[in-house]
C-alpha cells in the first residue's frame, strides 16, 4: 500500500504544521502570560479575564464541526501536543490520570504556574480515570470530606464551559437506599450534617424512591427499602473526557504532557526533591506532585517513604446497552451494589472492593456475584439481561479509607493519593486542592487530609453512616 | 480466585473459604512505644508490588489463621505457613529466591 | 434474494417446518435452523438498525461474533433484549422484534442521523453541546439516551430460574471442534478428568462445512465416532450449548450453559452458570473470519464468506441468486466453490493478490467461476439490500470499474485466532505476520498460583490454518497441559494446501476520504476507518484512547468483527507497526452472560441466609413486626389489631415497666473463653480489669479495637476459675469471636485459652419487670432467687418450671431482670410457659425498640447508637470501666494518642427539648460562625433520641463538645427542615437515677 503513504505523508506533514504554529502559541502564551493569570475562567481569582484557553486551542463548536464537516474532518489538530521533557520545570506532576491533569491545570489557570510536565507511565486517563462507574456526589457526612466532594461537584457543574470540551455531566441525582433501621438513622444523619455543609441533601421516602426509579423493587423479602438519601444535584459524568478535556486545556497553556515515560527514580538534594529519574530521562523540578493511585506506594518508595495504604482491586461491569429505563444513580450498601445507566445505554454496575493486595487490574469473580446478586434482587428486571464486560482496577486503601492530599517527609514533595473506591467524583475538587498545597503550602480543603493524621488518631471516617454494629 | 493452601488441615481452598488479613509479621506497639512506632505498625504498610507477606484465615475450614507469601503482580504463591511465625521462613525465602535471584527480604 | 435450497443443510431437519414470527409476521422455519438461517430462507435479511447512524442492518456472520442481528426474543416476564439471531435456535411459537428502530425496522426516523452522519464524526459529542450548559441535561442528553441503547427494557420480574454448578478437573476443554475433540481424546486416554464444553448445539466445528476428509472418513462421520469413543470414557464429561465465558486466577473459569433456550417448555433452569476449578485448560476456541473494509460493506447481503458458505452447508439458505465473493487469503474460495455447487450463480471472486495460486484457486478456476485477481471493491452499492459491487484495481483510488450485479457479497480478509480466553487473565499475544494476525505467545501464559502457565491452546485458536496442524497442536497442548507424551495416532487429513494472504486493510489502497467515510469497522457501533484516522489525527493514539474515542469495539460483539481491522488502520495512520500498537484488554464474558445466571438461585428468600431464634415461629404467629438485625429478624414490636408501631411500643413499654415484660433475647452473642491464661487473656480483650471476677459474677465490659474505638460491650460471667461467658451485641459475635481468635492465634500464641461462639447453643429470655421474681417463683425453681441468694449482677444454675437454666441478674431496663438461657432445643417450650404462667401479671413481649427506648430511659449505651467507630469510652463518660491498674489492654496505646487523650472531645450528655418535643434522628448541635471551608460550624450530635412513654416526653442521647460541664445549658439543634430545635443538656439517665428499681 505504499501509494495510501501519500495522503498519509500530506497530513502527517499538516500535523506538523499545525504543531510548530502550537508550539509558538504555547511559548508566546506561557512567556506573555505566565506573569498574570493567562486562562479565563468563571470559578478561578481572575474572574472576568480573558479567555487564554481560545486563542491557545482550536475552540470546540457545532459551528467549528460543520466546518470541518465540509473537508470530511481532516482539519482537526492534535487535542494535546505529544512534547519531549524539557530540562527542568517549575513543577512536575507524576501521574496524567484525572487528578494528576486537574493538578496542573489549576496550577496554571488558579496560580499562573504553566511550566509544568504532567509525566504518564502508560496513556493519559488510563488508570482508575477510565475505570470507574463515574458517580458523582458530595452527600458525604463528615465536614472535610463534605467540604471536598461538594467543591468537586459544583466544579463540575462547570467543566464543560471551563474546559470547552463536553464531559457530559449530567446531574440526574443519586439515591443511596436506607434497607435498616441502623441505616436510616445513618443517612438521616448525613441530611442534617449536610444541611449545615451547604451539600443540597434530603431524605425520601420509599414511596419517593420507586417515583424516581421506577424499575426497583421496594419489598425484598430481606431488606425492604425503608427510604433514601438523595442528592437531585449528585449524577454522572463522561469519565475517559475529564481526563481528555484536562489534557486538552493543559497542553493549550503550554504544559508538557509526556506519555510512556515510567518515573525510575526521585533525586532529593539536603531534604528536598531535585529531580527526578524517567524512562526519557532525567528531568529537574521545584516541586514535585505525585498523583498515582493504585501504585502510590510504589513511587512514594521512591521518594523514601511509607504511606499507610494498601493496593486492592475494585471491579465493575456493564450490561448490553438497552433503551432508558433508569434515570438515576442508586446505591444499595447494606446489599453491597450499586448502578446508574450511561448515555450509551448500559447498566453500569459496581460493588465492593477484594480484600487482598493486588496490582493485577483483575479481581475475583465471587465480587461480581455478590454485587450482581444483590441488584438482581433490588432491581429484578435486569436479571434478563446481560453482563457484556467485567473488569478491575486498583484502588488506594488508606488507614481510615479517607483520601491523602498532604506534604511529604521530602521537602517540596507533595503526594494525593488514598482516594479508595471515590476517586472520580473528586477529580476536580482534588486538582484545586492539591495545586492549592502545591503553590501556597497549604489549603482549607486539603488541610485535614494531612499524612500527620494517623499519628495524631484523628481520622476521617466515612463508614460511620454506614455504620457496623447493632 | 485465588488457590490457597491451608498449611494446618492441608486443604487446598477456593478463595471464597478465606479471610484476607493484610500484611503479616507486623510487630505489636503496645502502651510506651512511641508514636511513630505505633503508627508504624498500626497503619504503615509496605505494599510491595510483588512478593508480598500477608495473613489469611481460613474461616470457613479449619478456622485458623495462617501466613503465606504471594506476588501481588502476578499472585503467583510461594508458599504458605504458620500463623506462629516471627518472620518468613528460611525454605520460604529460598523457595522465592530459587525463582527470583534478584529478590531480597526487605 | 435469499431463500431455502432445494438440497443440503446438515443442520436441518425437512419434514420438521417450525413457526415462529419476526415483528408479528408469521414465518416458518426447519427444525434445526438457527431464528438467522429461518429469516434468511424467508429473505428477510434486513434486521435491524444500528447504534449511531441507525442504518439498514443484515446478518453478517453466522456465529456468536455477530454485530448486526440483534433482536428481542419472548414476550413479558420472558422477554429478553439484544439476543443474537446467529446463536439463537428455533423453537416453535418463537417471538422475535428487531430493535432500535421507530416506527419501524423498513421506515426509521433515526434513519436522520444517517443523512447527517458527516456531521457526526467519531466524537463530536465531546465538541457540542457544551453551550448553553441546562441543554446538556434537559435537551441534548435526553435525545442521545434515547437515540442510543439498543434493546427494550425487559420490565417484569424474571418468570424463569437460574443455578450454579460446581466442578473440579484435571483439564478443561474450551471448543469441541476436532481440535477439542482430539485433545479430550487424548487427556481422556490419560486417565485425566476432562471436562470439555462447546458453545454451540453442534460439534466439530468447521471441519465438516469445509469439507475435510479425517482418516477416510467424512468430517461428520470421525465426529460421531470420536463422540461415541468420548462417551465411552467415564472421565471425560461433555457439554455442548456451553460456552466458556472467563478464565480467572489460579485456574478457576466460568463456562456458561444455556439450558432451555432452544426449548423454553422444558421445566428446568433457564441458564446454568459453571463455576470451574481446573488445574489446566486448553482453549480450542477456533478463530473468527474478519470483515473487508471497503465502501458500503455495511450493506445488507453483504456478510462474512464463512457465513455465506455455513448457512449454505449446515441448513441449506443461500444469502442470494447472484453472488460476489471479496478475499484476500484462500478460504474464501471455498464459499464460492460451495455457492457454485449449490447451484447458486457466482458472478466473480475478487482477489487483491495480483498472483495467488493455489488448490482452491484452481478449483474454483476449473469450476468456471471468473477470478479478478489483483481488484478490489470499489463500493458496494444498494440501500437496504445490496444490488452490486463496482471494482477496480486494488492499487488504485477507485475512482473508475466495472459493477458487477449481485444481491449478496462474501468477504474474507482473513482469520483472527479467539485469543479472549486466554488473554483474560494475563496470557500475552504475538503477531503473526504470514496469517496478519494475533495468537498466544506460549513463552508468556497466564500464571496459575504455582507460577506455571495453566492455559493452552489448539487448533485455529493457536492460528493454525488447517485441519492437519490443528489436530496436531491439540495433541502437542495435552501433553504440555498434563506433562505426559501422548501416544495415539492422528487420522490422516485430506484437505487443500492454502496460500499465503495478502494484509488488507482498506480496498482499494488509495480510497480517498469520501469513501474511507463508508468503509465501516464497527457495524454495531457505526465506526468507520475515516472515525479511527480522526482519532490517531487528533492524538488519541493510544489504542485505548482510539477505542474509547471512536467506541470501536465497545459493542456487544466486544469488537470480534472489527478490532484487528481497526488496530490495522490505526498503525497505518500512526505509520507503526500493528504489534507496536497493540490491543486492547480482553476482559470476560466471552459473550454476553445473563445477570441471572451469575445471580443463581440466590435471590427472594434465599437471597441471604435468614437466622431465626428457637422462639422466631412464636413471634411470627402472634403478628410480630420484623426488622432485620445483620442475618438475623427480629420483632420491632408486637402490634395489636388498631395499633400502629408507635403504639405497640408505647403499650409493651408501660406493661414492662408497670408489671412484667418478656424480650427474647437468643440474638445475643454468646462466646465461652476457657483455659488456664483466660483471665489474662479477659484482661487484654477488655478495657476493665476481668480477671479479678469472682466465679458466681456478672461484670459489665468495654472492648475497644487496637486503634482504641470502642467496638462492643456486654455482661461478663466468671463461670468458673478457669472459664468465662462473653456477652456481645448480636450483630457483635462472630466478628468478635473472629478478634479474639485473630489475636489468640497470631500474637498471643502463648496464651492457653481455648474460645467457643455458642451464641446459637443457648435460647436467652429477659424476664423483665416489678412481678419478674413472682413469676418465675410460680414457675417453681430449684434455686433460690431472691435479692439475697441472687443479688444485682451475679447469676446462677438453676431448674426452672422443669427447665435446666442459666439465671443471670443483669439488667438493660434498670428494672428488675433476669436474663435466663435454656438450652436452643426448649426455647420455645419455655418461652411458651413464661407467656401462660405470666398472665396473670399481664406478661407482654416487647420488641427492639421497646428494648432500645428502656436502655435510653436508663441511659446505657448501644453499640452502633452511641458509637460510630470514631467513639472511645472516655466520650461516653465510661472512664469508670477503664482500668488504671493495667498496663496493656487492646486500645490503650491508641487512647494516648494526641487526638484522643484531648478533654476538647465531644462527650456524652441527656437532651430535654424545651417544649418535650423529641429530637429528630441525626440531629446537630450548631456552633455560631463558619469554618475554613465555608460551612456552619457544629459542636455535637444526637446519638439517640426516643419518645419516652415511661416520662411522656421525647428525650436523647448526645456527644457535646465539654457537654459535662455545660449541665443546663440551652443549645440549638437541626431540625431537618432549615430551621432550629432548642434543648437543654442534662443527665443521661432520665429515670431511675438511684437504681432502685433494678435492685429489688
Amino acid at each position: 500500500m505504499t501509494q495510501s503513504r501519500d495522503h498519509l505523508a500530506q497530513a502527517r506533514k499538516a500535523r506538523q504544521e499545525m504543531q510548530e504554529l502550537r508550539f509558538a502559541s504555547g511559548r508566546f502564551c506561557a512567556q506573555i502570560c505566565r506573569p498574570q493569570y493567562p486562562f479565563a475562567s468563571r470559578t478561578g481569582p481572575n474572574r472576568g479575564k480573558f479567555s487564554g484557553v481560545s486563542f491557545a486551542m482550536r475552540h470546540y463548536s457545532v459551528f467549528a464541526i460543520v466546518k470541518e464537516a465540509l473537508g470530511y474532518h481532516q482539519g482537526w489538530e492534535r487535542a494535546w501536543r505529544n512534547p519531549t521533557p524539557k530540562a527542568q520545570y517549575d513543577a512536575i506532576i507524576i501521574g496524567a490520570g484525572g487528578h494528576g491533569l486537574a493538578t496542573a491545570y489549576y496550577l496554571g489557570k488558579n496560580f499562573g504556574i504553566t511550566n509544568v510536565a504532567v509525566i504518564e507511565k502508560g496513556w493519559l486517563g488510563g488508570g482508575n480515570t477510565g475505570r470507574n462507574t463515574t458517580i458523582i456526589r458530595s452527600n458525604y457526612l463528615q465536614d472535610p470530606s463534605a467540604a471536598i466532594y461538594e467543591k468537586s461537584r459544583s466544579l463540575y457543574e462547570t467543566l464543560s464551559q471551563d474546559l470547552n470540551y463536553n464531559i457530559m455531566f449530567s446531574p440526574r441525582g443519586v439515591i443511596m437506599l436506607a434497607q435498616t433501621e441502623h441505616e436510616k438513622r445513618g443517612y438521616l444523619r448525613t441530611a442534617h450534617a449536610n444541611s449545615l455543609q451547604g451539600v443540597e441533601t434530603r431524605f425520601i421516602t420509599p414511596r419517593e424512591v420507586k417515583e424516581l426509579c421506577p424499575i426497583i423493587h421496594l419489598e425484598g423479602p430481606r431488606y425492604p427499602v425503608l427510604g433514601g438519601l438523595w442528592q437531585a444535584r449528585g449524577g454522572t459524568a463522561r469519565h475517559d473526557a475529564v481526563a481528555w478535556g484536562y489534557a486538552r486545556a493543559c497542553s493549550a497553556m503550554g504544559m508538557d504532557i509526556i506519555q510512556q515515560c515510567e518515573v525510575t527514580a526521585i533525586h532529593r538534594e539536603n531534604g528536598a526533591v531535585s529531580a527526578i529519574e524517567t524512562t526519557k530521562g532525567r528531568i529537574g523540578c521545584n516541586k514535585l506532585g505525585i498523583v498515582v493511585a493504585g501504585h502510590s506506594s510504589h513511587v512514594a518508595d521512591m521518594a523514601g517513604f511509607r504511606l499507610p495504604i494498601e493496593s486492592v482491586a475494585l471491579q465493575a461491569l456493564v450490561s448490553e446497552p438497552i433503551k432508558p429505563c433508569m434515570d438515576v444513580v442508586v446505591m444499595a450498601n447494606t446489599v453491597h451494589g450499586y448502578m446508574s445507566q450511561s448515555d450509551k445505554g448500559e447498566m453500569v454496575i459496581g460493588g465492593g472492593a477484594d480484600g487482598y493486595n493486588n496490582y493485577t487490574q483483575r479481581g475475583s469473580f465471587q465480587h461480581i456475584e455478590e454485587t450482581v446478586r444483590a441488584l438482581v434482587e433490588t432491581f429484578p428486571m435486569i436479571s434478563r439481561l446481560k453482563m457484556l464486560r467485567q473488569w478491575g482496577g486498583i484502588v488506594d486503601m488508606t488507614g481510615d479509607r479517607s483520601p491523602i492530599i498532604s506534604k511529604t517527609p521530602v521537602e517540596n514533595c507533595f503526594i494525593n493519593c488514598g482516594w479508595g473506591t471515590g476517586g472520580f467524583k473528586a477529580i476536580p475538587g482534588s486538582g484545586w486542592a492539591m495545586a492549592e498545597l502545591m503553590a501556597k503550602g497549604h489549603s482549607p480543603l486539603a488541610d485535614e487530609f494531612g499524612l500527620n493524621r494517623f499519628r495524631e488518631g484523628r481520622f476521617i471516617d466515612e463508614s460511620v453512616a454506614a455504620g457496623v454494629a447493632h | 480466585m485465588l488457590l490457597l493452601t491451608c498449611p494446618y488441615c492441608g486443604v487446598s481452598a477456593d478463595e471464597t473459604e478465606l479471610s484476607p488479613g493484610g500484611e503479616a509479621h507486623l510487630k505489636r506497639f503496645g502502651p510506651g512505644s512511641s508514636d511513630e512506632d505505633f503508627e508504624g505498625y498500626l497503619f504503615m504498610r509496605h505494599n510491595q508490588k510483588g512478593v508480598h507477606f500477608e495473613r489469611w484465615r481460613h474461616t470457613y475450614g479449619c478456622g485458623k489463621w495462617f501466613l503465606a507469601a504471594r506476588c501481588t503482580a502476578t499472585l503467583e504463591v510461594f508458599g504458605t505457613y504458620s500463623a506462629q511465625t516471627p518472620e518468613p521462613p528460611k525454605e520460604i525465602i529460598a523457595k522465592i529466591q530459587a525463582k527470583r535471584p534478584d529478590w531480597s527480604l526487605t | 434474494m435469499s431463500h431455502r435450497l432445494p438440497q443440503g443443510g446438515r443442520l436441518i431437519d425437512k419434514a420438521r417446518t417450525v413457526s415462529f414470527e419476526f415483528n408479528g409476521q408469521k414465518m416458518r422455519g426447519l427444525a434445526g435452523d438457527t431464528l438467522a438461517s429461518a429469516l434468511l430462507a424467508e429473505d428477510q435479511m434486513l434486521v435491524g438498525r444500528s447504534f449511531k447512524y441507525h442504518r439498514p442492518r443484515g446478518i453478517v456472520a453466522s456465529g456468536a461474533e455477530e454485530p448486526n442481528a440483534l433482536v428481542g426474543l419472548g414476550r413479558d416476564a420472558r422477554f429478553e433484549p439484544n439476543q443474537r439471531v446467529t446463536t439463537t435456535e428455533l423453537f416453535e411459537g418463537l417471538e422475535a422484534q428487531s430493535q432500535n428502530h421507530w416506527p419501524s425496522l423498513e421506515n426509521d426516523i433515526g434513519v436522520v442521523n444517517n443523512y447527517l452522519a458527516r456531521f457526526l464524526p467519531a466524537g463530536f459529542y465531546y465538541k457540542t453541546f457544551i453551550h448553553p450548559r441546562p441543554f446538556w441535561k434537559h435537551v441534548f442528553e435526553p435525545i442521545i439516551r434515547q437515540s442510543a441503547g439498543l434493546g427494550k427494557a425487559p420490565k417484569d420480574r424474571d418468570a424463569d430460574r437460574y443455578e450454579h454448578f460446581y466442578a473440579h478437573v484435571d483439564l478443561l476443554i474450551i471448543g469441541g471442534g476436532i481440535a477439542g475433540l482430539q485433545a479430550a481424546l487424548d487427556a481422556g486416554k490419560q486417565g485425566k478428568r476432562v471436562l470439555l464444553v462447546e458453545q454451540t448445539a453442534h460439534w466439530g466445528g468447521r471441519a465438516p462445512v469445509d469439507g475435510i476428509e479425517l482418516g477416510g472418513k467424512s468430517a461428520d462421520d470421525w465426529i460421531t465416532a470420536t463422540l461415541a469413543a468420548l462417551g465411552k470414557m467415564k472421565n471425560v464429561t461433555l457439554r455442548n450449548r456451553t460456552m466458556g465465558a472467563g478464565v480467572y486466577d489460579h485456574g478457576y473459569a466460568l463456562a456458561y450453559e444455556r439450558v432451555t433456550d432452544h426449548a423454553p417448555s422444558v421445566d428446568a433452569p433457564r441458564h446454568r452458570l459453571w463455576r470451574i476449578r481446573a488445574a489446566r485448560i486448553i482453549t480450542a476456541t477456533g478463530a473468527i473470519e474478519r470483515p473487508l473494509s471497503f465502501a458500503g460493506n455495511d450493506i445488507p447481503g453483504v456478510m462474512l464468506a464463512s457465513a455465506l458458505r455455513d448457512y449454505i452447508v449446515n441448513y441449506g439458505v443461500a444469502a442470494g441468486k447472484r453472488i460476489v465473493i471479496a478475499t484476500n487469503n484462500d478460504d474464501g474460495y471455498r464459499s464460492a466453490l460451495v455457492a457454485k455447487e449449490a447451484g447458486l450463480e457466482v458472478a466473480a471472486v475478487i482477489d487483491p493478490r495480483p498472483d495467488a495460486t493455489g488448490d482452491l484457486i484452481e478449483a474454483a478456476r476449473s469450476a468456471g467461476i471468473a477470478i479478478k485477481q489483483g481488484m478490489a471493491i470499489a463500493e458496494a452499492q444498494g440501500g437496504k439490500r445490496v444490488t452490486g459491487v463496482k471494482i477496480c484495481a486494488q492499487d488504485s483510488d477507485g475512482s473508475t470499474g466495472e459493477v458487477i450485479a449481485c444481491d449478496a457479497v462474501g468477504m474474507s480478509g482473513g482469520w483472527s485466532p479467539v485469543v479472549h480466553l486466554w488473554s483474560h487473565c494475563g496470557g500475552k499475544l504475538i503477531w503473526d505476520e504470514a496469517q496478519a494476525c494475533f495468537r498466544p505467545d506460549p513463552t508468556r501464559p497466564p500464571l496459575s498460583h504455582d507460577g506455571e502457565g495453566f492455559v493452552f491452546v489448539a487448533g485455529a485458536a493457536d492460528g493454525h490454518s488447517t485441519a492437519a496442524a490443528s489436530l496436531k497442536s491439540a495433541q502437542a497442548a495435552v501433553a504440555a497441559a498434563t506433562g505426559q507424551a501422548v501416544k495415539s495416532r492422528l487420522p490422516k487429513v485430506v484437505e487443500p494446501e492454502l496460500g499465503a494472504l495478502a494484509p488488507i486493510w482498506i480496498m482499494p489502497a488509495r480510497a480517498p476520504i469520501q469513501k474511507r467515510a463508508k468503509m465501516w469497522l464497527d457495524f454495531q457501533n457505526d465506526v468507520k476507518v475515516s472515525d479511527v484516522q480522526l482519532a490517531a489525527r487528533e492524538g488519541y493514539e493510544s489504542v485505548e484512547h482510539t477505542k474509547r474515542y471512536t467506541t470501536l469495539g465497545m459493542a456487544t460483539d466486544q469488537g470480534k468483527l472489527s478490532n484487528i481491522n481497526g488496530l490495522a488502520v490505526l498503525a497505518d495512520a500512526l505509520q507503526a507497526q500493528i504489534p507496536a500498537v497493540g490491543t486492547t484488554t480482553f476482559r470476560p464474558p466471552y459473550t454476553p452472560i445473563s445477570m441471572g445466571a451469575i445471580a443463581g438461585e440466590a435471590r427472594g428468600a434465599v437471597f441471604q441466609p435468614l437466622r431465626r431464634t428457637p422462639i422466631f415461629d412464636w413471634h411470627v404467629e402472634h403478628g410480630a413486626d420484623f426488622e432485620p438485625v445483620g442475618q438475623w429478624r427480629r420483632p420491632y414490636c408486637y402490634p395489636r389489631a388498631g395499633e400502629d408501631r408507635h403504639a405497640a411500643v408505647t403499650r409493651e413499654i408501660n406493661a414492662t415497666r408497670g408489671s412484667l415484660g418478656l424480650l427474647d433475647a437468643s440474638t445475643l452473642g454468646k462466646i465461652i473463653v476457657k483455659g488456664p491464661d483466660a483471665g489474662r487473656f479477659m484482661d487484654m480483650l477488655y478495657t476493665n480489669m476481668m480477671s479479678t471476677l469472682k466465679p458466681g459474677r456478672c461484670r459489665y465490659g468495654l472492648m475497644c479495637n487496637e486503634n482504641g474505638f470502642l467496638m462492643d460491650d456486654g455482661v461478663v460471667a466468671r463461670l468458673d476459675e478457669e472459664t468465662f461467658l462473653v456477652h456481645t451485641t448480636t450483630g457483635g459475635a462472630d466478628h468478635i469471636h473472629a478478634h479474639m481468635e485473630d489475636w489468640l492465634q497470631c500474637e498471643w500464641w502463648d496464651f492457653k485459652v481455648y474460645t467457643a461462639n455458642v451464641t446459637e447453643r443457648w435460647a436467652q429470655v429477659a424476664v423483665v419487670g416489678p412481678n419478674a421474681r413472682k413469676l418465675l417463683e410460680k414457675l417453681g425453681s430449684d434455686t433460690d432467687l431472691s435479692a439475697e441468694a441472687l443479688p444485682f449482677m451475679a447469676w446462677t444454675d438453676a431448674k426452672i418450671g422443669g427447665f435446666e437454666a442459666r439465671v443471670f441478674r443483669i439488667s438493660f431496663s434498670g428494672e428488675l431482670s433476669f436474663e435466663i438461657a435454656v438450652p436452643a432445643s426448649q426455647g420455645l417450650d419455655f418461652w411458651k410457659s413464661l407467656i401462660e404462667a405470666g398472665a396473670e401479671w399481664n406478661i407482654t413481649p416487647y420488641g427492639t425498640e421497646g428494648l432500645h427506648v428502656m436502655r435510653a430511659e436508663k441511659g446505657f449505651i448501644m453499640i452502633g447508637d452511641e458509637t460510630d467507630g470514631t467513639v472511645i469510652p472516655q466520650d461516653l463518660g465510661l472512664d469508670w470501666a477503664i482500668s488504671k491498674k493495667k498496663e496493656d489492654y487492646l486500645g490503650k496505646r491508641a487512647q494516648a494518642r494526641s487526638f484522643m487523650d484531648n478533654p476538647d472531645r465531644w462527650k456524652l450528655v441527656g437532651l430535654e427539648t424545651l417544649d418535650g418535643g423529641v429530637l429528630p434522628d441525626g440531629a446537630y448541635v450548631i456552633r455560631a460562625g463558619k469554618n475554613a471551608n465555608g460551612q456552619n460550624n457544629v459542636q455535637g450530635r444526637v446519638t439517640s433520641t426516643y419518645y419516652s412513654p415511661t416520662l411522656k416526653r421525647g428525650i436523647a442521647m448526645a456527644l457535646i463538645h465539654n457537654g459535662p460541664d455545660r449541665m443546663g445549658e440551652v443549645v440549638n439543634l437541626t431540625d431537618g427542615k432549615g430551621g432550629q430545635i432548642k434543648a437543654r443538656i442534662c443527665s443521661t439517665i432520665f429515670f431511675d437515677p438511684e437504681g432502685e428499681k433494678q435492685n429489688v
